[in-house]
């Protein structure tokens, strides 16, 4: 019979490395989502400041 | 303390160097492969707990001065200590189905010490949320982290006085590790070190931009109401990118 792959001690080794780099890129992913937020929003700060400086200008 | 990029730099470049040490120049010991999970595993474990210890430091520090900084420290401590709990969870468990057969073993004291200390932390975010006021959310997470922080120590002598069940003892056993794989044990130790500080910095980083935003929303449109705090990630009141880059270092990492 064929053993599974999972079975040898190298597949364990390649696992245990697979699941660090997976939560690292699960949490990079995450955090660059938030800066995506941070970002859109700095966006419409910027809007909203210079709107306001063109309204003001003309007086 | 050093920038972010500079602590990126270094975390990459060490981290790099002690797996290739672990790979390359560590010899396989009896165990066999599958000792290698031990490079990772172990400095994981090792750095979780002493996040928690570091966010206990950082709470004492707020309840001393009542700085959100210092409450803000605490709080990324943590969010990355159990992100590296889950992480040695989990390769803890595949190092054990390779090695002892079984996914976990409930009569080890040291995987059932590490689950207990992982659990109770992750109590904290359902403790921390529960509460609105801002003052009192920060206080009672300090208590917690102070608290929590106190069982660490406590918990690794218990489980290093306990008799062992069929964990082994990194350092413990007659003549310790062999040095080739001591040093490249230490450099993964020391790279998963730098990796902690690294995303404390860069969360700290992230968390101080978001206070700059709502600051700068408020200054801009005062009339508006507050908008409503994210679900989590809340930047504690006061706190900026400016003051996180005091000593968090991530002045340009959002």
């Amino acid at each position: 019979m064929v053993p599974l792959a999972l079975e040898t001690s190298e597949s364990y080794v390649a696992g245990a490395y697979l699941v660090f780099v997976a939560l690292l890129l699960v949490y990079v992913a995450l955090m660059a989502m938030k800066l995506a937020r941070i970002q859109r929003e700095l966006r419409e700060l910027a809007d909203i400041a210079e709107s306001d400086r063109d309204g003001e200008s003309p007086k | 303390m050093p920038s972010l990029r500079t602590l990126s730099l270094a975390t990459v470049a060490v981290l790099i160097g002690g797996y290739a040490l672990a790979f390359f120049y560590a010899p396989v010991d009896e165990e066999g492969f599958i000792q290698k999970i031990f490079y990772l595993h172990v400095p994981l474990a090792v750095v979780a707990l002493l996040g928690f210890m570091v966010a206990a430091i950082h709470a004492i520090r707020h309840l001393r001065t009542n700085e959100a900084i210092h409450d803000a420290r605490s709080y990324v401590s943590i969010h990355i200590a159990v992100i590296f709990g889950v992480g040695a969870l989990l390769t803890g468990a595949l190092w054990a189905k390779g090695q002892w057969g079984v996914w976990w073993e409930w009569r080890e004291p040291t995987l059932v010490s590490f689950l207990i200390i992982f659990l109770l932390y992750a109590t904290y975010y359902p403790l921390r949320y529960s509460i609105e006021d801002r003052d009192r959310q920060a206080r009672y997470a300090s208590v917690f982290a102070i608290t929590a922080g106190a069982f660490v120590p406590l918990n690794f002598l218990a489980v290093r006085l306990a008799e062992p069940f069929i964990h082994p003892r990194t350092f413990s056993s007659a003549g310790g590790l062999p040095g080739e794989m001591l040093l490249a044990f230490l450099v993964c130790l020391a790279g998963m070190a730098l990796l902690w500080t690294t995303l404390v910095a860069f969360e700290l980083g992230a968390k101080g931009a978001s206070g700059d935003l709502g600051r700068l929303r408020r200054a801009l449109r005062p009339s508006e109401p507050a908008p409503p705090p994210p679900r989590r990630s809340v930047a504690p009141a006061g706190v900026s990118a400016t003051s996180m880059t005091v000593d968090g270092g991530s002045k340009g990492a959002v």
